[in-house]
């Protein structure tokens, strides 16, 4: 390859909003219901039925469009974009076009190359469609409409992307700040969260954009750094052999690593948009979007420098800390039970990390409740149990959220600080291993740790380590 | 009818409209479709220059619901309408992207 290529890529994004009810019609929006349980004359396109906007979806459009530097559009219109397919009952999907809710924004991004804004074109309001499911056996297609009507903002970002790099430190602040909001719960794996990307090629230096394709079905961060790195080696090989790239939508294979054309340009749909007439305008006054703005919650970058000032915890810590809200929110809680931020920031660092990536989790799995880590974190400070101990009761907090007071009672776990017991048992174990006593006697200091863990053995693990130190070495 | 709507015009509705159209129902169609268009020109005549474009018929704004649950489970009384119904779904012909 004797030319040098770059890389232009944009993305646009659907959220599923965490509401409760659907956009238009008061069906819950509950995940994993029985088929058609949560729809009604509204979410499935029955002649008659009239939407009426839930007020949370406008709210939470806004929260986010705030969050992302965006401009709140005053006098906001929803328009049809119509098409058919089993999945859309209507015949057509309630969208914004022409007046979406919020304008250009921007994120900023942190790379190895430093940091980039990220500029956002749009984000509009609109509704989810319906699952199709496709009955090989009877060669026929079943539908399933309790996710039609299920409210998603779409962000248009502007292509601003050069790499796969920047385009999932994209995702992941995004997805950040919306969970950090409550918005949405941004799950690629199910969905929650969807990006499909427009990517083109250009010579390095060239003024105009090369022709771009979109790429759908990507829900892994993995998935989108593959599809990425091939949708690019794709372009260059065709421009390389002089041929031209067709704007096309394209299907990412994630198990095949491949992508395969599902419709060009050409027999592109042509959606004939026109303003809603079902519903009315949305006008957001200057005291609503102040109202939402003194709502929203303490976003990431502000909590990095509040744990720096307020528990002296370092940036690197920080930052994992925050990387999810489930995580920071533990953190807030068990440090304001037990007051001690480096211990239990301690615990989630490290045993916490350690089990979720054994199991295979996320920190948006972790189950177990702030009170009962901050409760292990004052029973090893307390000395009440050993480092040992508190490991393995951690384990139960974590996979069973066990209440280590009750546990570390009722397995008799306490740490033996008694010394008259702690003297007996050291006795025993001297008179028993008259070779160790002899070898440490002749210098070899390793003997000792030999009696310590033959103690701790005898002690069931249960010892004041320090203390059978202590008493070893003054019997001896 | 100073409108005439070609028969590439007529033949791409009929694409968007999933109508498979008699070619007595195709010159029926543009036939009206030419008169509709005629209407519009006549509307355009209209001098609207510093007339707010409107954005509904109604000068209401700001209608929301609540965000409570109100409607339960009535998948059996929706299913009545549908053409099919295999597993408590709606059964159509296979479409696959």
């Amino acid at each position: 390859m004797s030319k040098q290529y770059e890389t232009v890529i944009g993305l646009e994004v659907h959220v599923e909003l965490a509401t409760k009810t659907k956009i238009f019609c008061s069906c819950s929006t509950e995940f994993g219901g029985a088929p058609n349980t949560h729809t009604c004359p509204v979410c499935t396109g029955m002649p008659g039925s009239l939407p009426v906007l839930n007020k949370k979806v406008v709210e939470y459009a806004m929260a986010v469009g705030l969050a992302t530097n965006c401009q709140i559009t005053r006098h906001c219109k929803f328009d049809r974009k119509n098409y058919f397919y089993p999945d859309n009952p209507q015949n057509y999907q309630i969208s914004q076009l022409y007046a979406p809710i919020c304008r250009n924004g921007y994120v900023e991004i942190e790379t190895e190359n430093g940091s980039k804004k990220i500029g956002i074109h749009e984000i509009h309001m609109e509704e989810d469609a319906g699952k199709l499911i496709h009955d090989e056996w009877e060669d026929c297609s079943l539908v399933d409409y309790n996710r039609s009507g299920v409210p998603l903002i779409e962000i248009v970002s502007e292509p601003d992307m050069r790499s796969a790099e920047e385009v999932i430190a994209y995702l992941d602040k995004l997805r950040l700040i919306i969970q950090y909001l409550g918005a949405s719960d941004c799950k690629l794996q199910e969905g929650s969260m969807r990006a499909d990307v427009n990517l083109s090629v250009r010579e390095v230096g060239a003024k105009e954009f090369g022709t771009r394709t979109e790429m759908k079905n990507l829900n892994s961060f993995k998935a989108i750094g593959r599809a990425i790195e091939g949708e690019r080696a794709r372009q260059i090989e065709l421009l390389e052999e002089g041929k031209q790239v067709i704007q096309e939508t394209r299907r990412w294979d994630d198990n095949k690593e491949a992508s395969h054309a599902m419709r060009s340009k050409e027999d592109a749909q042509d959606y004939r948009y026109f303003p809603e007439p079902d519903l009315v305008p949305v006008d957001i006054s200057e005291e609503w979007i102040e109202e939402v703005r003194s709502r929203q919650p303490e976003l990431r970058t502000e909590k990095l420098i509040r744990y720096k000032e307020e528990f002296d915890i370092p940036e690197y810590d920080a930052k994992i800390l925050t990387s999810s809200k489930q995580m920071a929110d533990l953190f807030e809680a068990a440090t304001a039970l037990c007051g001690k931020p480096k211990k239990v920031s301690n615990w989630l660092m490290v045993e916490t990390m350690r089990l979720l990536k054994e199991n295979g989790q996320e920190p948006e799995d972790l189950k177990f409740s702030p009170e009962h880590l901050a409760k292990l974190v004052e029973l090893a400070d307390a000395g009440t149990i050993n480092s040992t101990v508190a490991k393995e009761v951690f384990e139960h907090i974590f996979y069973e959220d066990i209440d280590p007071e009750a546990y570390v009672e009722e397995k008799g776990l306490k740490t033996v600080n008694d010394e008259g017991a702690l003297r007996e048992t050291i006795e025993r174990v001297i008179a028993a291993n008259p070779q160790s006593v002899a070898d440490y006697k002749g210098g070899k200091e390793k003997a000792l740790g030999f009696l310590v863990g033959q103690t701790m053995k005898e002690m069931k693990g249960k010892a004041n380590p320090a203390m059978v130190n202590q008493i070893l070495k003054e019997l001896l | 009818m100073a409108n005439i709507i070609s028969d590439e015009t007529m033949e791409y509705v009929g694409i968007l409209a999933k109508l498979e159209l008699s070619d007595a129902e195709k010159e029926a169609a543009k036939r009206d479709m030419g008169r509709m268009l005629d209407y519009i020109d006549k509307l355009n005549e209209l001098d609207t220059s510093g007339v707010e474009p409107m954005s509904h018929v109604f000068p209401v704004s700001n209608v929301f619901r609540e965000d409570v649950v109100e409607n339960g489970d009535e998948h059996e009384k929706m299913l009545v309408n549908a053409p099919k119904v295999k597993d408590g779904m709606y059964q159509v012909p296979k479409t696959v992207e």
